[in-house]
């Protein structure tokens, strides 16, 4: 057992003995689905708050539905659903293609998981952004004879940026955080990885100390790179306040 | 940062359906065919666990609420000096309640729990003061650092929506509390408390809907919440999805009722409207 008045920094070693390597390695992977998760959740909501806005009844019910169900149910539930029935029913899809049943990466899963998860939210963020858009800037742009995948490409989505950015940046940090709930159902991520490490080694208060400041650190790099993304939607922006 | 919370956009009032807009044609059709998909859950997945668990269930529903609000209620009492420490404390209040929002909020909740139950609870038995004080026998379970875990981030989040309720009570009410001659603490008391609750209820609202979908996380550690009833019922039974699907559908539930007391709760405050 380490003693505990003089810290061993050396469990904390990049190569093998220490454990570094291991949760540096974990660490790249909780980024790497925070990244895919939120970009698949962005596609989702884009589609999702499009729907919401100009989908006929039926679309806009069953888009109801979906972020109302997410937006109720704690995500560890929705993790354990979603990863237990995307799996089978991936399976089963290929077994009707008669192609035998394939191991889906962890990676891939995770990042399914938590972009269904997170697509939810982006459709409330993104609806909103659209809905703030001055419905002046779009008739203008039809009035000009914009086909409506150009006004989407060139007003809408441009013009809805600065009242996103802060819904969606919140997104985008409780995506980094969502992905410690994947150490629930085995992935190892840096919160599964640290854990694994402390119970190896005992020295519990260390790895789940540095396991937090590393998250924080994404935390904080991510703040200074919405900051300047936020300074650069709004310009032209009358400053408020 | 910017004001908000770094938490989701939670469920609201204004998401619940209203009673007439059930019937429109499209939507009693989708509601048959919803109706005809739980007939064919009921029907052909098996429900013969469910007698058996039922108190089981009760008792795992009683301990998620009982986390809910006691972690929420610690966490409120928590978050108001929090909250008044960063918009009108001296730096050396102001720093520590910034870094620890800052902390708590970017850095996950799974984490911290964790941190506090592995790493706490393998550090205090090595305190012989510790063993023999009367708090040991509750040092030892586990659901003391699920309340402290909860607590805590609770506290963070509602801190930061504290400060920025502080923060926006006008200075023309302040201003005319101190010209009626109260002093700091009646002016807080009557005025300023009131009004920074009164603007950050509808957000108060959200966040506790979120504590109660953080609330499963503390079955990691052992305690048994209605999560981890669940989870029993999955390895004893060796079903996958009904157990998930019910679980699912009760959180559903406890978030409705939740939303909906809310709602009756802030109706009840006298607002000036239009």
């Amino acid at each position: 057992m380490a003693s505990d008045s003089i810290v061993n920094w050396s469990l904390l070693a990049l190569s093998a003995p220490g454990w570094g390597g291991v949760l540096l390695q974990g660490f790249v992977n909780s980024i790497q689905i925070a990244i895919g998760g939120f970009a698949l959740g962005l596609t989702l909501g884009v589609g999702g708050a499009f729907g919401k806005l100009y989908g006929g009844p039926i679309l806009r019910d069953l888009l109801e539905c979906y972020t109302t169900v997410v937006r109720a149910v704690p995500e560890l539930v929705l993790i354990l659903l979603l990863y237990y029935a995307g799996t089978d029913l991936l399976n089963q899809l290929l077994a009707l293609f008669s192609v035998g049943p394939v191991d889906i990466s962890g990676l891939m899963a995770g990042i399914f998981v938590i972009g269904v998860v997170q697509g939810a939210y982006s459709t409330e963020v993104l609806r909103g952004a659209i809905k703030a858009v001055p419905a002046g800037q779009i008739e203008a742009a039809r009035a000009y004879g914009m086909s409506p995948l150009k006004v989407l490409r060139r007003i809408t989505l441009p013009a809805m940026l600065p009242y996103a950015i802060p819904g969606l940046s919140n997104l985008w940090l409780i995506a980094t955080k969502d992905t410690a709930l994947l150490a629930v159902v085995g992935f190892s991520e840096l919160t599964l990885v640290t854990r694994q490490a402390a119970g190896t080694t005992k020295a519990y208060l260390l790895f789940f100390l540095a396991a937090g400041a590393l998250y924080l650190a994404l935390t904080l790099v991510s703040n200074i790179f919405i900051g300047m993304l936020e300074r650069h939607a709004r310009r032209g922006f009358a400053e408020q306040r | 940062m910017t004001d908000q919370t770094t938490h989701a956009v939670a469920f609201t009032p204004e998401d619940l359906p209203t009673a007439r807009s059930f019937f429109q044609p499209h939507r009693i059709v989708m509601m048959l065919v919803f109706a005809a998909f739980v007939v064919c859950v009921a029907v052909f997945m098996r429900w013969d666990w469910l007698p058996r668990y039922l108190p089981r269930l009760g008792w795992g529903i009683l301990i998620s609420l009982v986390m809910l609000f006691s972690t929420s209620i610690l966490g409120f009492l928590l978050a108001v000096p929090i909250g008044l420490a960063q918009v009108a404390g001296p730096w050396f209040l102001k720093l520590p309640a910034k870094v620890f929002c800052t902390v708590i909020r970017g850095t996950p909740l799974l984490l911290q729990l964790w941190l506090l139950y592995y790493g706490l609870g393998s550090l205090f038995p090595q305190f012989p003061a510790i063993r023999q004080s009367f708090l040991w026998p509750y040092l030892r379970e586990a659901w003391p650092y699920g309340v402290a875990a909860l607590t805590i981030s609770f506290a963070a989040y509602e801190g930061e929506v504290m400060r920025g309720a502080f923060a926006g009570v006008p200075a023309g009410e302040l201003e005319a509390a101190k010209a009626y001659g109260m002093s700091r603490w009646t002016m807080f008391r009557r005025i300023w408390l009131p009004r920074a609750i009164h603007r950050a209820l509808p957000t108060l609202n959200g966040e506790t809907v979120l504590q109660l979908k953080s609330t499963p996380l503390v079955a990691t550690i052992t305690v048994v919440d209605v999560y981890a009833v669940i989870s029993k019922v999955r390895q004893e039974t060796f079903l996958t999805y009904e157990p998930l699907l019910l679980l699912a559908l009760i959180y559903m539930c406890l978030t409705g009722i939740l939303v909906v007391a809310f709602r009756t709760f802030e109706n009840r405050i006298p607002t000036r409207g239009a």
